[in-house]
C-alpha cells in the first residue's frame, strides 16, 4: 500500500506539472512585470529542478501540509476541511440508498428468476448503468423542483445551516435540536443523493443477482430446503450470506464511481463540496488544490476499499487475516 | 485430409454459428446490436439524415419548441437541434473508436510484454498501473484533461492514460496461464524468438478476453466522454458532442426542457446498446464470465 501512495502523489505532482506554459506567468496573471512573476516562480519553488521540487512537495505531504490555494489563497487543507463534510454527507446518503434498496432488488431478481419482476429489475438495471448521472440529475431537477415544485432546488439547506460541530447537517442539527433545519436539510439531501445512487443501485442488483443464483443453486440451499425450513429463511440465511462477497467487492469499487459521480452531482445541485471546489481549481489551473483534492480523493478510495477486504472477514467467518 | 486436419478446420465455424445462435436467441443481446448497427449508420450517414447544418446559427429561429420543422427543437444559437444529436453520433463514434483501440494497443502490448519477459519489467508495469488504477477513474481524466487545456483531443488522451491499466492486467492474467502451456515450450526448444513467441503464439491466444473488456469497456468511455464534456474538461461548444450540448442547456432548462432532453437521451440510448452488444459479446466469447442480465 505504501508504494501505491507513494505513486500516487508522484502522478498528482506530475498532472499539476504537465501544465502547458509558464505556471508562475499563470499565477501572476496576464499584466504580472517580470519581477512579480519571478517572486512567484520563488515563492512557490518553481525555480527548482523538478525532483527536487517532488521532494519538498513529498516532505509538505507528510507533514500534513498541502500548500496554499492559489484561488482560495487559504491552505489547501483548511479548504478541504471545509468542503469535505458536504461530499461525505452527499456520498454517504447516496451509498446507503444504493444498498437499501440494490440488495432487496437483487434478491427479489434472483428470487422470481425469469418471472416478471426479474424482468422488471434487468431492465432497470440495464437502464441504470447506462444512465448519465448529469442527465438524470437535470431531469429530476427539472421534474420535482420546477415543475412539480415539491422539493427544494440546488443547495444544501434553504436557511441558516445548524450550528457548525461535523459540518454534516443532517448530524449537526440532530445534535443541535434543531429540527427545522434537520428537516429541509434532508429535504434538500433527496435529489442529489438519489441522482448519485441510481447508477451504484443498479450495479448492486445485478452483482447481488447474479452470486444469490449461483447461491441458490448451492447443494446447502437444497439441504437447508430439505430440512424443511421456511423458504424465506432459507434465501437470507443460507443462499445471501454467500452471495454477499461479490456484493461487497461491488460496492467497494463503486465508492470511485460514486466519487466520480458526485462531480456532475455537485455541479448541478450547487452542492458545495470537495469535487465542486476541485473542478474551480481545475478550470482556474489552481495547482496545488488540484493536488490536495486529488490525492485526499484517491487516499479516501483506497481506504474505503481497504475496509471493504476487511469486512470479508466479517461475512465469511472462512476467511481470517 | 487426414481425420484430425478436418476435425480442426471445422470446428471455428461450428462454434461461430452456434455463438450467432445464441446471441439471436437473447433479446437484449438482439437489442445491443440493432442501436449499435443503427449508431454506426446514423453515424454514417449523417450529411444525408441531418435536416439541417449543425452549426449553422440562425437566430430568428432561437430556442424552438420541437415541431415539424424542428423535430427536436432548437437551441439558443438557433441551431437544429436534432441535426446536432445526428452529426454527435459521430463525434462519438470516434471518441470511442480512438480510446478503445489505442487503450488494446498499450495495454495489452504492455501486459503482453510483462506477462511473458517478468522480473523488474512485470513489476514495474503492475506497480504503474495499481497507481492509476488507485484513483477513482473520471477525477484523474478531469485532472489530466484539465492540466493539458480542455479539448476533445485532450479528453481523448486523459481517458487513454487512465483506461490502459485494466488491458494491461487482463492480458498479463492470460498470457502467464498460457506461457506454461507445451507449445509454448516447444517453440522456445525449436529457437523462436522472444518477439516471434510472444506475437505468434501467445497474442492470439490472449486476444478474446481483450476484445470482451473492450466491448464492455465501450458503454463507459461515452459515458465519461460525455461527463468530461458536460463538466467542460472535453469537447467545446459549438463542437455538436452529446455532453457538451447538455451542458449548455442546463442554462436554459427552467423554460426550454428540450434542449437538454434529446442530447441526453441519445447518450442513455447509446451507453445502453454499447453495453447490451457488450454483455451479449462476452456470453459469446467467454462464457465461463457470464453473469447478471
Amino acid at each position: 500500500m505504501v508504494p501505491t501512495l507513494l505513486g500516487v502523489v508522484l502522478i498528482t505532482f506530475l498532472i499539476s506539472h504537465i501544465v502547458p506554459g509558464d505556471a508562475a506567468q499563470l499565477i501572476a496573471g496576464p499584466r504580472a512585470t517580470p519581477e512579480i512573476i519571478q517572486r512567484i516562480r520563488q515563492e512557490y519553488g518553481l525555480d527548482k529542478p523538478l525532483h527536487i521540487q517532488f521532494a519538498i512537495y513529498l516532505g509538505q505531504v507528510l507533514r500534513g501540509d498541502l500548500g496554499k490555494s492559489i484561488r482560495t489563497r487559504r491552505p489547501v487543507g483548511a479548504d478541504i476541511r471545509a468542503f469535505f463534510p458536504a461530499t461525505f454527507e452527499l456520498t454517504t446518503t447516496a451509498m446507503l440508498l444504493a444498498v437499501l434498496f440494490g440488495i432487496p432488488l437483487g434478491i427479489i431478481s434472483a428470487v422470481y428468476r425469469d418471472r416478471l419482476p426479474d424482468h422488471l429489475s434487468r431492465v432497470f438495471s440495464v437502464i441504470g448503468v447506462s444512465m448519465p448521472i448529469f442527465w438524470l440529475g437535470l431531469l429530476l431537477l427539472f421534474l420535482f423542483y420546477i415543475r412539480l415544485g415539491i422539493l427544494p432546488g440546488p443547495g444544501r439547506i434553504s436557511g441558516d445551516p445548524p450550528a457548525h460541530i461535523t459540518g454534516l447537517y443532517l448530524l449537526d442539527s440532530l445534535l443541535t435540536g434543531s429540527w427545522r433545519a434537520l428537516g429541509d436539510a434532508a429535504l434538500h439531501l433527496i435529489l442529489p443523493s438519489f441522482t448519485l445512487a441510481f447508477a451504484v443501485l443498479a450495479r448492486i442488483t445485478r452483482m447481488t443477482r447474479s452470486s444469490m443464483l449461483e447461491a441458490l443453486a448451492q447443494d446447502y440451499v437444497r439441504t437447508a430446503r430439505s430440512k424443511g425450513l421456511m423458504e424465506r429463511w432459507v434465501v437470507v440465511r443460507h443462499a445471501l450470506r454467500n452471495a454477499l462477497i461479490p456484493t461487497l467487492t461491488v460496492i467497494g469499487l463503486s465508492y470511485g464511481e460514486l466519487l466520480g459521480g458526485a462531480v456532475a452531482t455537485e455541479l448541478i445541485f450547487a452542492w458545495p463540496g470537495m469535487t465542486h471546489y476541485v473542478v474551480g481549481s481545475m478550470t482556474s489551473l489552481d495547482f496545488p488544490a488540484v493536488m490536495g483534492v486529488t490525492l485526499v480523493i484517491a487516499i479516501i478510495y483506497i481506504t474505503v476499499n481497504l475496509l471493504v477486504d476487511l469486512s470479508y472477514a466479517l461475512v465469511d467467518p472462512r476467511i481470517r487475516y | 485430409m487426414r481425420w484430425w486436419t478436418r476435425e480442426f478446420a471445422t470446428r471455428p465455424e461450428s462454434e461461430w454459428r452456434r455463438a450467432i445462435r445464441r446471441l439471436w436467441r437473447s433479446r437484449l443481446a438482439v437489442f445491443g446490436v440493432a442501436i449499435t448497427g443503427l449508431l454506426v449508420l446514423i453515424a454514417a450517414f449523417a450529411p444525408w439524415i441531418a435536416p439541417y447544418s449543425p452549426t449553422k446559427i440562425s437566430l430568428p429561429e432561437r430556442l424552438l419548441p420541437p415541431s415539424r420543422q424542428h423535430p427536436f427543437g432548437t437551441d439558443d444559437a438557433g441551431r437544429d437541434i436534432l441535426s446536432r444529436v445526428i452529426y454527435g453520433s459521430r463525434v462519438t463514434l470516434r471518441i470511442c473508436t480512438l480510446v478503445v483501440g489505442l487503450t488494446l494497443v498499450i495495454g495489452t502490448l504492455l501486459g503482453l510484454i510483462s506477462g511473458y519477459l517478468g522480473g523488474w519489467m512485470d513489476e514495474l508495469v503492475m506497480r504503474v498501473s495499481d497507481v492509476f488504477l488507485a484513483f477513482p477513474a473520471l477525477i484523474l481524466a478531469m485532472a489530466i484533461a484539465a492540466a493539458l487545456g480542455p479539448s476533445l483531443e485532450n479528453a481523448i488522451v486523459a481517458m487513454v492514460a487512465i483506461w490502459w491499466p485494466r488491458y494491461a492486467r487482463v492480458t498479463r492474467g492470460q498470457v502467464l496461464a498460457i506461457r506454461e502451456i507445451d507449445y509454448v515450450a516447444a517453440a522456445q526448444a525449436a529457437g523462436a524468438s522472444q518477439l516471434r513467441i510472444m506475437l505468434r503464439h501467445i497474442l492470439p491466444n490472449c486476444i478474446s478476453p481483450v476484445v470482451v473488456q473492450a466491448t464492455l469497456d465501450l458503454g463507459e468511455v461515452v459515458l465519461t466522454a460525455a461527463t468530461l464534456s458536460f463538466i467542460g474538461f472535453g469537447a467545446q461548444p459549438p463542437t455538436p458532442e452529446w455532453g457538451a450540448m447538455v451542458s449548455v442547456g442546463r442554462n436554459y432548462l427552467r423554460n426550454y426542457w428540450w434542449y437538454t432532453t434529446f442530447p441526453g437521451l441519445a447518450i442513455l440510448i447509446t451507453v445502453m446498446g454499447f453495453n447490451l452488444l457488450g454483455d451479449a459479446v462476452r456470453d459469446i466469447l467467454d462464457p465461463r464470465l457470464r453473469r447478471g442480465p
